[in-house]
């Protein structure tokens, strides 16, 4: 469903700066893939670029993301935007402030069925009071009133989960969608996206720089370093067996970390 | 922690319902027809018939200045109107798409801004002719600019906020982020602007039809207008100018008072959290 081939890019800027160098991804509908690596090592930018959402005018891409048989990046912007929302849904990591303050919840989450497809404000408000049942925000009827402000940050998270979700997309994209959260809100939002998985069969691309978190959500894992790939496979593999210096580091890091808890 | 009440906005909000409430009924009704002379009661000082007197054709004062700050009021707000919703258009589309159509429009704004805009209106004026129409365009011209680069630059600080993109990302139109997301959380900022170009308005519409290229004498009466025609009579009838005059601070003082009070403050409204930041 999507598959990513040597995918290059490099910014503009006086640098020149290569943040994505030759990387190569394949998913199948319903997959949950997992893309680790530490901070700067390009996993954003790869989201932003199947996302669309790179300035054309500040970095180079090359090579392919197909999508459904389709070049992302040789899509115009208007095709691209029939895709962002509808088929392709992207979640960012900061739920406070990626929702607009002056509008209601209920309102942000229809404005991606509003955007995209004709039904009536009836309808789209059904629509979104059973996303809202089936994320887990509380008392949907009255949530669907509520303004971002007046909601927790575990809350909003899920509005954002459900604004994405609401269009049934066939991706999601999440970069780090749990960072700005606790840990036991992290642990529910975690398990909400598994049951969205497993229920409704959305495609996960979970970006993350911990990979206990990637380990709870992903069946399969991509370890980025540098802007390279450099080992990728069952996640269960990979964390019992890694191959590359760096993810034996990684993990080590992790098994440590959890010994000295205990 | 309770919040100190907005004093500012409270009695601006109060001064300019009582102004607008008078102008409103001078619509329908004053005390006497505000062209009416009558040669008995020329220059006669205030009093019980007349509470503000009358001017030297006898025309009653009070009329005349409810019918006067009606007209200024007209004037400011179509002018204010003009200026608000093209400088809106201009600044939104400028500031959010920015690129080189900002930097050229942004140039240009700069360059009318550094002359007085009353001067530019003098000017403008001098050439279109007169006339309460030709004011309230010129004036809405005039006032393009100063509304086009405050909302230029909250449209440009906006489009890098994170609800922006969220919304970029769900496929939303350009269109729509900008009248349906942006727009709402500038609202402050953009009603601030809108109040202090009234008194920009009243004011500009003072000091033109005062120097007499403004409101016509056969037009009806405007404050400026009326300053012009009381200027004669200073020291003779006082009451004239000053009744005008303390129409014109009534009408600022209010406006002053709500965009003081709306300006930068921290108010409910959760865009505000930025600004407080910058405050401290
Ligand atoms: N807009 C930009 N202009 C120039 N360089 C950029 C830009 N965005 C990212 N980069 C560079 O690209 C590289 C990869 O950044 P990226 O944001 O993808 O890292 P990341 O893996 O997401 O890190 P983190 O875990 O901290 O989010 C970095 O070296 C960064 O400096
Ligand atoms: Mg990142």
């Amino acid at each position: 469903m999507l598959d990513i081939k040597n995918l290059k890019v490099s910014f503009n800027d006086g640098r020149k700066g290569i943040a994505v160098s030759g990387i190569d991804l394949h998913m199948e509908a319903g997959d949950t893939l997992g893309l680790v690596g530490e901070s700067g090592s390009g996993k954003t930018v790869t989201a932003l670029t199947v996302a669309g959402l790179l300035q054309k005018d500040r970095a180079t891409v090359e090579g392919e993301v197909m999508f459904e048989g389709k070049d992302l990046l040789k899509c115009t912007v208007d095709e691209m935007r029939l895709l962002q929302g509808k088929d392709i849904g992207v979640i960012f990591q900061e739920p406070m402030t990626s929702l607009d303050p002056l509008m209601r919840i209920g309102r942000q989450i229809e404005e991606t069925v509003k955007v995209h497809c004709k039904f009536s404000a009836e309808e789209r408000r059904r629509m979104a009071l059973e996303v809202m049942r089936l994320v887990g925000l509380p008392e949907p009827d009255v949530t669907y009133k509520k303004y971002p402000h007046q909601l927790s940050g575990g809350q909003r998270q899920r509005a954002m989960i459900a604004s994405a979700f609401i269009t049934h997309p066939k991706l999601l994209i999440l970069d780090e969608p749990t960072t700005a959260l606790d840990v036991t809100i992290q642990a529910q939002i975690l398990e909400l996206l598994k049951k969205l998985n497993e229920k409704c069969g959305v495609s996960l691309l979970f970006i993350s720089h911990d990979l206990r978190v990637v380990r709870r959500v992903c069946k399969k894992v991509a370890v980025m370093y540098h802007g390279e790939i450099v080992e990728q496979g069952d996640t269960d593999q990979v964390f019992n067996n890694p191959q590359h210096e760096y993810t034996k580091r990684l993990v080590e890091a992790v098994t440590t970390r959890r010994r000295a808890n205990v | 922690m309770r919040r100190t009440p907005n004093y500012n906005l409270i009695l601006g909000c109060t001064l300019t319902a009582a102004t607008v409430s008078v102008i409103i009924l001078g619509f329908f009704w004053t005390p006497y027809e505000p062209d009416a002379m009558s040669i008995a009661e020329r220059s006669v000082s205030p009093c019980a018939a007349h509470l503000l007197g009358t001017d030297n054709f006898g025309r009653d004062i009070l009329s005349r200045v409810m019918q006067g700050a009606g007209t200024t009021l007209e004037i400011a707000f179509l002018a204010v109107s003009i200026g608000a919703t093209c400088g809106t258009l201009i600044g939104g589309l400028t500031g959010y798409f920015g690129g080189i159509a900002d930097e050229i429009i942004m140039r240009v704004n700069d360059a009318v801004t550094a002359f007085p805009s009353v001067l530019l209106a003098l000017v403008a004026v001098a050439i279109t002719g007169g006339g309460k129409t030709n004011l309230i365009i010129v004036l809405g011209i005039l006032f393009i600019p100063s509304f086009a680069r405050v909302v230029r630059g909250e449209f440009a600080k906006q489009r890098n906020m994170d609800y922006v993109k969220n919304a970029k990302l769900m496929g939303v139109t350009n269109l729509r982020i900008m009248f349906v997301h942006i727009l709402p959380n500038i609202a402050p900022v953009l009603l601030s602007s809108i109040a202090i170009g009234f008194n920009n308005a009243v004011l500009a519409e003072a000091s033109m039809s005062f120097l007499g290229v403004g409101v016509g004498p056969t037009e009806s009466a405007s404050l400026g207008r009326m300053l012009l025609d009381a200027e004669a009579y200073l020291f003779s009838a006082p009451w004239q100018a000053l009744s005008a005059g303390f129409a014109i601070t009534i009408l600022i003082l209010g406006f002053a008072l709500i965009s003081d009070g709306m300006g930068y403050r921290p108010t409910w409204r959760p865009v505000a959290k930025r600004r407080r930041k910058a405050d401290a």
